[in-house]
């Protein structure tokens, strides 16, 4: 498929900015939605709409055979074992918040040890360092080296009798690189550690089997992957998630309630979703999935995405006064996302001139302070690049680019 | 020059730029033209809050009138301060207080600025306003 083709699937990418027309460049932060999902949503909530499970009135049928068909298909795009296995949440802080709780209440003592990277994003630290505090454990970072890479090297030295679970990112919203999850997956089961991959670029630039990856969670939202916002996946091998207390209680997630001999959970997948579900929002998975494997399947797109990084990063590293963050090694993959600082220029000076250009980009610490300090850094500049965007897009940033910083420097 | 009569040369000046780069251009002159800042003053209670860049502000009296001095990491951002600089240093306490600020909505500057940029501008003039207020 033509790139024009994907893209007229995306209506705002027809619009237009005060700059000019809309060169839209912060697809790490979110993704654009197309046509489809936004039908699936309005459809949902136009004429699928009733609370899920509980009535038995047809209506309510609809709706919940709406909302689990997109736990089916789910289930299938990750290559998940089991439908139950997939946990709705509102996104991916929501589904690392559960796991790092839950996961917490039923297998960290005192004295127990998890490791973070130092590549995270906030989402995949605060909510191990909250668990840890409470449940008297300790934080221990993987570091990265000058060019982005996680020290695998250090990882034995990490590991203790005490790790319990290595939290790490399929692929950083800094970096871009994607890490070599099978080798840090097998050294830590090696040594009876589970791991959670926090997948929210992984999921939009790599097909996931979690079989074959053997992940013990992985988590991502909707919003990035052009689903509905407030969406997002907990995945979780049964035995693990069977194990482990719900996070929060409340309707759904009961089996029996009793005031006097307390309450008994509801199996998986409800006993982890408690309360009124996103009953309109988890139906765009169905839709979003599509246009995502039309994405990563199609040879044409594929080819268009490649010809932009290629394009992109030989245009920046001409440029000496740019430092880019996450350069890969042979043999390394990267996605098209370039986190950059400008000698002599500020991020933020850039990213409101370039706006002014049409183009929107990230600038500032990007939810990773731990890495902005590791590279001696206030924030960076980011564009992020989606299948839908053309190389005409890439030369004009390229070009604006480069205005912009005549401008400041 | 009054207060009064300033604001309405600073509308004047942004007046003669159509677009808003070339606006940010005047801005990056202007902060690139600032006087100065001392190092030894870039300390955590010169710094204001709620600006995504680290922008400094000192203030000194000299007799009857106050003295700005700023800087930000940020040229943009450094521009910005500078034109408040510009309009109300050496001007009394109680001038800056009776000063509602509104050539800064004439220029378009709020509206250009990013949420969170405008709120950085937000926390610029509200110290100006509380420096006055503290020496009025």
């Amino acid at each position: 498929m033509k790139v024009a083709q994907f893209r007229k699937l995306f209506p705002i990418l027809g619009d237009s900015v005060p700059g000019g027309k809309l060169v839209y460049l912060d697809n790490a932060a979110t993704s654009q939605r197309p046509q489809a999902v936004v039908d699936a949503y309005s459809s949902s909530a136009l004429h699928k709409n009733a609370n899920l499970h509980r009535a038995v009135h047809h209506l309510s049928n609809i709706a919940t055979n709406n909302y689990e068909s997109a736990r089916d298909c789910v289930r299938e795009y990750l290559n998940a074992a089991s439908r139950e296995e997939i946990i709705f949440t509102s996104g991916a802080t929501a589904a690392i918040n559960t796991a790092a709780f839950s996961f917490g209440e039923a297998y960290i003592k005192p004295g127990d040890e998890i490791i973070v990277t130092e590549a995270e994003h906030h989402s995949n630290i605060v909510p191990w360092q909250m668990m840890a505090s409470r449940k008297g454990a300790t934080i221990k970072v993987l570091p990265v080296d000058d060019n982005g890479h996680l020290r695998l090297d250090l990882l034995p030295r990490l590991l203790g009798p005490n790790t319990k679970i290595l939290a790490v990112s399929h692929i950083s919203n800094v970096l871009g690189l994607v890490n070599p999850l099978p080798e840090i997956i097998r050294i830590a089961h090696a040594n009876g550690i589970k791991v959670l991959v926090d997948g929210a670029q992984g999921i939009v630039h790599k097909m996931v089997d979690v079989q074959a990856l053997d992940c013990d969670f992985y988590v991502f939202s909707g919003h990035k992957m052009f689903a509905a916002p407030f969406t997002g996946v907990l995945y979780g091998k049964k035995e693990l998630l069977d194990a482990m207390p719900p996070m929060m209680g409340g309707g759904e997630m009961i089996d029996t309630v009793s005031l006097y001999k307390g309450t008994t959970y509801a199996p998986l997948p409800a006993k982890f979703e408690a309360g009124t579900q996103n009953i309109s929002g988890v139906p765009t998975f169905i839709p979003a999935i599509e246009t995502l494997r039309l994405a990563l399947d199609d040879e044409e797109l594929r080819d268009n995405s490649k010809a932009v990084a290629e394009y992109v990063a030989s245009e920046i590293a001409k440029d000496s006064r740019i430092r880019v963050y996450g350069s890969k090694g042979a043999g390394e993959e990267k996605i098209p996302l370039f986190s950059f600082t400008v000698h002599g220029a500020h991020h933020e000076d850039l990213a409101l001139i370039l706006d002014k250009m049409g183009i929107a980009v990230r600038s500032g610490q990007m939810c990773a302070e731990p890495l902005m300090d590791r590279f001696g850094v206030t924030g960076m500049l980011r564009a992020s690049f989606a299948p839908y965007n053309t190389m005409e897009e890439a030369e004009m940033f390229i070009k604006s680019l480069s205005r912009a910083i005549g401008m400041l420097v | 020059m009054t207060l009064e009569e300033k604001q309405a040369a600073v509308i004047e000046d942004f007046s003669l730029y159509d677009q808003w780069l070339d606006k940010y251009e005047y801005l990056i002159e202007l902060g690139k033209n600032l006087e100065p800042y001392p190092e030894d003053k870039k300390t955590e209670d010169k710094l204001i809050k709620g600006c995504q860049s680290r922008v400094w502000l000192d203030a000194k009296m000299e007799g009857e009138r106050l003295v700005f001095s700023a800087d930000s990491d940020a040229i943009i951002t450094k521009g910005i301060i500078a034109l408040l600089i510009d309009v109300f240093s050496g001007r009394t306490p109680s001038e800056i207080l009776s000063s509602d600020f509104s050539f800064i909505d004439a220029i378009g500057l709020r509206e250009n600025l990013s949420p969170t940029r405008a709120g950085g501008l937000a926390s610029m003039i509200e110290r100006i306003r509380e420096v006055a207020a503290q020496n009025s």
